[in-house]
């Protein structure tokens, strides 16, 4: 049998009397675009925060590649080549927009302190070769305009995809988009809909949570139903779309 | 960064080139030198509060222990002033990591209280060690030789203390605009977003924590062998609550307003002294309109107005 990318069994996490993550367990293929949806509340930031190594887990295991990974921090987690964006925006407001898509190639550089302060050629190229890197990861992203921004003069809906722009520095694997179109008006929308089919084409697995239907109808490959921290169902688009205790969920019918 | 961000530093050296011409007396000269050093240890602490977003109330602490090693250990032991100098970075260095490990496992500005208190036990130590460091009265501090050749006149003091900012502007300008430069502005822009590009935050806190005490440290040493003497004053609270006042008041995560805070709040005694017992009240005020209209600090409002940016 072929492993999965990700495998999460029987994942929990209790903040003192509110399980908000309860014995979920799914696995994700590589290459895929994998959805989790449901209600507000349902514990799906959680379930990424979980997996991202930000929350650590009350029980259960999460394992990429086999490796297990729960309870690791996130940035032992980014050296295996795991990414994220945030719903409630991080974005470095005290550096301008091409630093902060700087900062995600992190990893892939000579952090030597003693190096930097002398002004090292070698350090000076290579930041050099990364700022363009990045320029051109902005474009990839659509924020052109924005290339020689400060980020705190950046509109919300740029800021969301300068955030992308940053996780794609990292090269990464896989990719955890927290509603990356939310709060965004219908043309920015379908344009985050191009990119994260865009990203997804580019053989990075892409882990999405997102309110709008449409888009994530459009673009997984597999959904995740969570409801009250537990998992309702999980398959393909129709498949999800036709089961009952989806549908009650959704439509607060007495299934 | 642009290459303008070195324009600063060639008008800073022309202005140190330019100055020990203009100034016209010994009292200036001296008033210059003492400038130059807070500046160096104004721009240490600046990379660890205005860049990497970490408060430091225990500094003077770490200048005192640079300044004691050199006062104390050429004195009573013999040892090279250079060897003693560094003996006090490493064990300033020492010091602060073993500090700032566990303290940075926590979250919050838990570094605020505990180099508050560092800074503190410090001070208490150096004055009541009297057999070793004259106590309050404080000790006489041998003369640095370099190659040869006894550092005593202000004018060699000028050129060394000048020397010693430029590079050290130079160093700060580098690293700001490098990754682990931008890995400290990042973790102080959003913790959990730097963590998950793979930045280790403890160790980039740590990192930076200890590189500023060190600074402050080595310029301990420096201020003692210029001045001749050391006091216990040199290593309190209030003068940790100077330099810390000195970054705000240039301008937090500025290079050169670290500079221009440093040069502005050792001047400004001075200049207060003709109101005799109001100096205090005067200075106080001055800080506080400062903070109210220009709450950025001097250097970045100024070139936010100027439309320059940084």
């Amino acid at each position: 049998m072929k492993m999965a990318l990700l495998d999460v069994k029987d994942l929990s996490i209790h903040f003192g009397g509110v399980k908000a993550v309860q014995n979920v367990s799914f696995s994700i293929d590589a290459g895929i675009v994998y959805a989790v949806i449901g209600p507000n509340g349902a514990g799906k930031t959680t379930l990424f925060n979980l997996i991202t190594g930000v929350y650590k887990p009350t029980a259960g295991e999460i394992r990429l590649d086999g490796e297990a990974i729960h309870g690791k921090s996130p940035n032992e987690l980014a050296v295996r080549g795991v990414a994220r964006t945030f719903q409630n925006l991080q974005i470095c407001l005290n550096m301008s927009a091409i630093e902060n898509v700087m900062v995600g190639a992190h990893l892939r550089l000579d952090r030597n302190l003693v190096k930097a302060a002398l002004r090292f050629p070698g350090l000076k190229k290579r930041d050099a070769e990364l700022r363009a890197e990045a320029a051109e990861l902005m474009r990839f992203v659509g924020l052109e305009q924005f290339i020689e921004a400060r980020a705190d003069s950046m509109p919300y809906g740029a800021l969301k995809r300068l955030e992308i722009a940053r996780a794609l520095a990292m090269k990464p694997r896989l990719i955890f988009l927290d509603e990356p179109a939310a709060g965004l008006n219908p043309k920015e929308t379908i344009e985050v809909d191009h990119l994260v089919r865009k990203i997804a084409d580019s053989g990075v697995t892409v882990v999405l949570v997102e309110h709008d239907m449409k888009m994530v109808m459009n673009l997984s490959d597999r959904i995740l139903v969570l409801d009250y921290g537990k998992k309702l169902a999980e398959g393909t688009g129709a498949e999800v779309r036709q089961n009952p205790d989806v549908i009650a969920a959704y439509l607060g019918a007495h299934a | 960064m642009k290459k303008s961000v070195f324009t600063g530093l060639y008008i800073l050296i022309a202005i140190l080139i330019v100055l020990p011409f203009v100034i016209p007396n010994a009292f200036y000269m001296d008033l210059a030198i003492r400038m130059a050093i807070n500046a160096v240890i104004v721009l240490g602490l600046n990379l660890l509060i205005g860049f990497a977003g970490q408060i430091s109330l225990g500094h003077a602490g770490f200048l005192g222990i640079g300044a004691y090693a050199s006062a104390v250990l050429p004195t009573h032991f013999g040892w090279h002033p250079l060897l003693a100098m560094g003996a006090g970075a490493a064990a300033t260095g020492l010091l602060a990591a073993l500090v700032a490990r566990p303290i940075f496992k926590l979250k919050g500005h838990y570094l605020a209280m505990a180099t508050l208190g560092l800074g503190i036990i410090i001070n208490i130590a150096i004055r009541n060690e009297a057999q070793w460091t004259g106590g309050p009265d404080g000790m006489p501090v041998p003369s640095l030789g370099l190659f040869g050749f006894d550092l005593t006149s202000d004018k060699h003091w000028y050129w060394v203390v000048a020397l010693l900012l430029s590079i050290s502007v130079w160093a700060s300008l580098n690293l700001i605009d490098s990754p682990f430069g931008r890995a400290l502005r990042a973790l102080h822009g959003s913790e959990v977003a730097s963590q998950v590009v793979g930045v280790d935050i403890v160790r980039y806190k740590v990192a930076i924590f200890v590189l500023s005490a060190v600074f402050a440290s080595l310029m301990g040493s420096v201020t003692a062998h210029y001045v001749g003497f050391v006091t216990p004053n040199l290593a309190d609270f209030f003068h940790s609550i100077e330099l810390v006042t000195m970054v705000v008041i240039g301008g937090m995560a500025s290079v050169y307003g670290s500079i221009v805070g440093a040069v502005l709040l050792t001047a400004l005694p001075q200049a207060l002294a003709t109101f005799e017992g109001w100096e205090t009240v005067a200075f106080g005020a001055i800080l506080m309109l400062c903070m109210i209209f220009m709450p950025k600090g001097l250097v970045p409002t100024l070139a936010a107005k100027f439309g320059k940016g940084e």
